[in-house]
């Protein structure tokens, strides 16, 4: 069973998407956009848990919003997409540990950006206080031991707060034990953005008002794959110096290049994109109290992918040692940043789609 | 566009004039401007509100031989038309019927090439799949797919214009004035497709038809169908069809808006519930049919009872069987306090239901089909799914006439060409509900509005095109 968790600050804005909620419920016209509905349908009641679920689920496509007959100023008031913002937006921050750190990146560019410049700060200082005698390429301005030693905790720190909010998650919306099925369901939808889709392929509805386009299913794509690609490339770089004694730097027909750049080119486009087209977007079908934080932080995105390439491309010049701190910096801000920002509503959203799964089997 | 005063708008050189912006207003636009025709909408609502009672609907009735896109199996004309038989007991124009039901199965592939899309049959109402294909999104979703389709190919589109008056000299239409935001402007056409829905949201046109418990009824739809153009043709002399005092109205939740409330107010607890009036009597048969079947009927019997209300009470075994409704049931732990929160004799309802109960029998129940189980000795009976309602905690829903369209419209031929008592008229057609009545003489069948609108929107725009 989902949790009550009435006695929160955040169930005003929950309390209002369950009343929008319940009028869907009687409506289903957008049944055939998304997921969110089908779950809707299943249920007659909502516990605060189940709204939470159904926020997590929603990937703001903002189909039912277009589509809806009842929108302001008619009294009923419909604004789904926002509402359901709103609960999301504020379960990434209740169950964010600490929570007071939660709430401030998320609503605060300038936070964000604070923490980058502290980022650039800490690898300046590091490669000022601790330059190695020697060493190649990048290892030549900062060992490769200080790296991983500030890397690595960097790393697993955000992973495991991330891992206890989502626990949390788990047991606020009543989830019950996974299954690899339900995991290969939950990879097959966010592969393919199902949610996104508009339910026929034909897209969402966010840079040009009532029209449907999949510009902003392919940047997002393009930054998650790329993401993905940059991550394996990380990876096969640790494997390949532990595993294999095959130090840094890498020639461009190696595994982290080969893996890297396109990461990185497809990142640039995929932030460069989504950044423009949230210009045109309507700020008030999403929660509007976060837009700044997040455009931030796809900013943030974006430069660590850019510095990323620039610093492969100066290879060899005068240039690396400050481009790598701006990018190790940039990269160390946003590990650090990641249960507090934008990034982690990937995991919830995961999550969600593990939940749907179950769901969808019938499992309580 | 220029519409800054009278004389300034004369020679604007406009093809078509389509009045309103519903299904069959877009439908005749998207028509004649694919033809090349240079054409206006006029739609009275403000941009959030245009689409009329096309953005409140959900799907339309649609021939066809065999499977076609979302609709499974086949629905041929002549099931179609028995069907229509049926619930208009005869009251339809035969050609028209024919005609309008054939064309239906062109409609939908040109609806989707157009940007219209389908969904399956939503969840809950199965019944329909084969029959009625529903839009992805409903209404306002296919309004929206239009008005982006007539944009693409030039149409022109002025929202809060409200046309007063359409111009006849002899058979020929010459122009409209028009209130846009207040103003008052002349503009000029070389045809015209009044599209412009029923009158039902003039409350007083609606007083003086069906009589003053009309002011009780609520409107299901848009505030703007005031049937102005309507009234202004029939001034001039054109021939009507449809009874004049009558409207469709269902029992909706009497706590729905005045206005476009839409889909979301019905009630589907009353064949498992009893009904009683503002007394605390029952008044009919709630069992008689499947519900479907008997949504309508419940707007006029209701409108019959003093005050035009009814309520609708079940008890806890019952809450789970139906749609669930837009706004919590009245809730209570005995029969008493509810019918005190409801406002009504909570002695009476008490005593009602205990007649009732007393008259139930044992059998088996069956929610989806006629069960058979019904009472014995009670006046009026309940013949089917007569539960006793013992188990708190109980629910009542207070139930209101609502009003979805009035029948009274303008005759047309099958070129959807208005007539007036001196012959047709030489440019001017006619198209959706404002024209129903034709085809649609009594009753209801679910999706026919919208295959009306397309059908003769279709034609309109086509005739239209044609004359310019
Ligand atoms: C709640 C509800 C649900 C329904 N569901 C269905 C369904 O699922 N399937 C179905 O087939 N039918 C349904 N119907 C019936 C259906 O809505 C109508 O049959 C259909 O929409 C009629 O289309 P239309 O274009 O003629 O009128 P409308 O869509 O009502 O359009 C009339 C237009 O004219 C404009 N207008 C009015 N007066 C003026 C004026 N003086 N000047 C300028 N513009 C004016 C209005 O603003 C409006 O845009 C439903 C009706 C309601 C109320
Ligand atoms: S968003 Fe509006 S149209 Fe869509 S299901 Fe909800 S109430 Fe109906
Ligand atoms: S915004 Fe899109 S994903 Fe979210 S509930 Fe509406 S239709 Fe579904």
């Amino acid at each position: 069973m989902p949790e009550d968790i009435t006695l929160n600050p955040f169930s005003e804005a929950i309390d209002e998407a369950r009343r929008q909620v319940e009028i869907c419920n009687a409506c289903r016209y957008c049944e055939g956009f998304c997921s969110v509905f089908p779950a809707i349908n299943r249920q007659r009641a909502f516990a605060d848990g189940d709204i939470t679920q159904l926020a997590n689920l929603c990937h703001n496509c903002r189909g039912c919003y277009y589509a809806c007959q009842y929108v302001p100023p008619h009294e009923f008031a419909l604004n789904l997409p926002a509402a359901l913002n709103d609960v999301r937006q504020q379960s990434w921050e209740r169950l964010a540990r600490p929570q007071a750190i939660g709430r401030l990146f998320h609503e605060r560019g300038v936070a964000l950006a604070a923490a980058l410049v502290a980022g650039f700060a800490v690898l300046f200082a590091l490669m000022a206080v601790l330059q190695p005698e020697s060493g190649e390429g990048f290892y030549a301005y900062l060992s490769h031991g200080v790296m991983v030693v500030v890397f690595t905790p960097a790393f697993l720190f955000p992973l495991f707060a991330i891992g206890v909010s989502l626990r949390a998650y788990w047991r606020e919306i009543g989830g019950a034990p996974v299954r690899f099925g339900h995991l290969v369901n939950a990879v097959r939808s966010a592969g393919r953005m199902r949610n996104l889709d508009g339910g026929q392929g034909q897209g969402c509805n966010f840079e040009d008002g009532d029209r449907f386009s999949n510009r902003r299913r392919v940047y997002h794509q393009m930054v998650l794959y790329g993401f993905l690609l940059a991550f394996a490339s990380t990876s096969s770089g640790t494997i390949m110096h532990y595993g294999f004694a095959m130090e840094a730097p890498y020639g461009f027909f190696s595994l982290p290049k080969m893996l890297g750049v396109p990461g990185g080119i497809l990142m640039c486009i995929g932030t460069a994109g989504l950044a423009y087209m949230k210009m045109s977007a309507d700020k008030h079908l999403g929660s509007a109290r976060v837009w700044g934080g997040e455009m931030a932080f796809i900013a943030l995105l974006f430069f660590v992918s850019l510095s990323g390439l620039m610093l492969y491309m100066a290879t060899g010049t005068a240039a690396v040692p400050t481009l790598l701190a701006l990018h190790l910096g940039a990269v160390l801000a946003f590990f650090l940043l990641m249960p507090y920002s934008k990034m982690v509503h990937g995991f919830f959203r995961f999550a969600a789609l593990v939940r749907e799964a179950q769901q969808r089997d019938g499992m309580p | 566009m220029r519409t800054k005063g009278h004389t300034s708008v004369s020679n604007d050189g406009w093809d078509l004039i389509v009045v309103g912006g519903g299904n069959a207003a877009l439908c005749a636009a998207i028509v004649a401007a694919e033809s090349g025709r240079k054409v206006l909408i006029l739609e009275s609502a403000p941009k959030v509100y245009r689409g009329g009672n096309s953005r409140h609907t959900r799907n339309f009735r649609c021939m066809h031989q065999g499977p076609l896109s979302v609709l499974t199996d086949a629905y041929e004309e002549d099931e179609y038309f028995d069907d229509l038989m049926r619930v208009t007991k005869g009251v339809t124009d035969e050609k028209l019927a024919r005609l309008t039901i054939r064309e239906s199965e062109k409609c939908l592939p040109w609806m989707e090439a157009h940007g219209v899309r389908f969904q399956p049959s939503l969840s809950g109402t199965l019944s329909l799949s084969r029959t009625n294909a529903f839009f992805l999104g409903g209404g306002k979703a296919l309004v929206n797919a239009y008005y982006n389709t007539a944009e693409e190919l030039g149409v022109a589109v002025v929202y809060d214009a409200e046309v007063r008056h359409v111009h006849l000299e002899r058979d020929r239409f010459t122009y409209v004035d028009v209130n846009i935001r207040g103003q008052e402007h002349r503009i000029f056409g070389k045809s015209a497709v009044l599209a412009s829905g029923g009158f039902q949201a003039d409350l007083d046109w609606l007083t003086r038809a069906w009589g003053p418990s009309a002011a009780n009824f609520l409107i299901r739809g848009t505030p703007y169908n005031r049937g102005i153009v309507l009234r202004d043709m029939l001034d001039q002399q054109a021939e009507s069809v449809g009874d004049p005092t009558q409207c469709h109205a269902v029992a909706i939740d009497g706590r729905a808006p005045k206005f476009d409330g839409g889909i979301v107010t019905r009630l589907d607890c009353v064949p498992f519930s009893i009904v009683v009036n503002r007394d605390g009597e029952r008044f009919y048969d709630e069992g008689e049919d499947v519900w479907p079947k008997r949504y309508a009927i419940w707007g006029r019997l209701v409108a019959a009872q003093p005050e035009q209300v009814g309520y609708s009470i079940i008890d806890s075994k019952s809450l789970d069987l139906f749609m669930p409704s837009v706004f919590p049931p009245v809730k209570a732990d005995t029969l008493e306090e509810l019918g005190e929160a409801l406002g009504i004799s909570g002695n009476e309802l008490q005593k009602t239901i205990a007649e009732y109960n007393a008259a139930c029998r044992p059998g088996t129940f069956h929610p989806t089909e006629l069960d058979g189980l019904a009472t014995e000795g009670l006046e009026p009976p309940k013949t089917n799914w007569a539960r006793p309602i013992d188990t708190p905690p109980y629910y009542g829903y207070t139930l209101r006439p609502g009003v979805t369209f009035t029948y009274l419209g303008l005759k047309v031929d099958e070129t959807a060409r208005v007539h007036t008592i001196s012959g047709p008229l030489a440019n001017v057609w006619a198209a959706g509900e404002i024209m129903a009545g034709s085809i649609l003489g009594q009753g209801y069948l679910a999706g026919f509005g919208m295959t009306i609108g397309t059908v003769f929107g279709r034609i309109a725009g086509k005739e239209a095109a044609n004359h310019a």
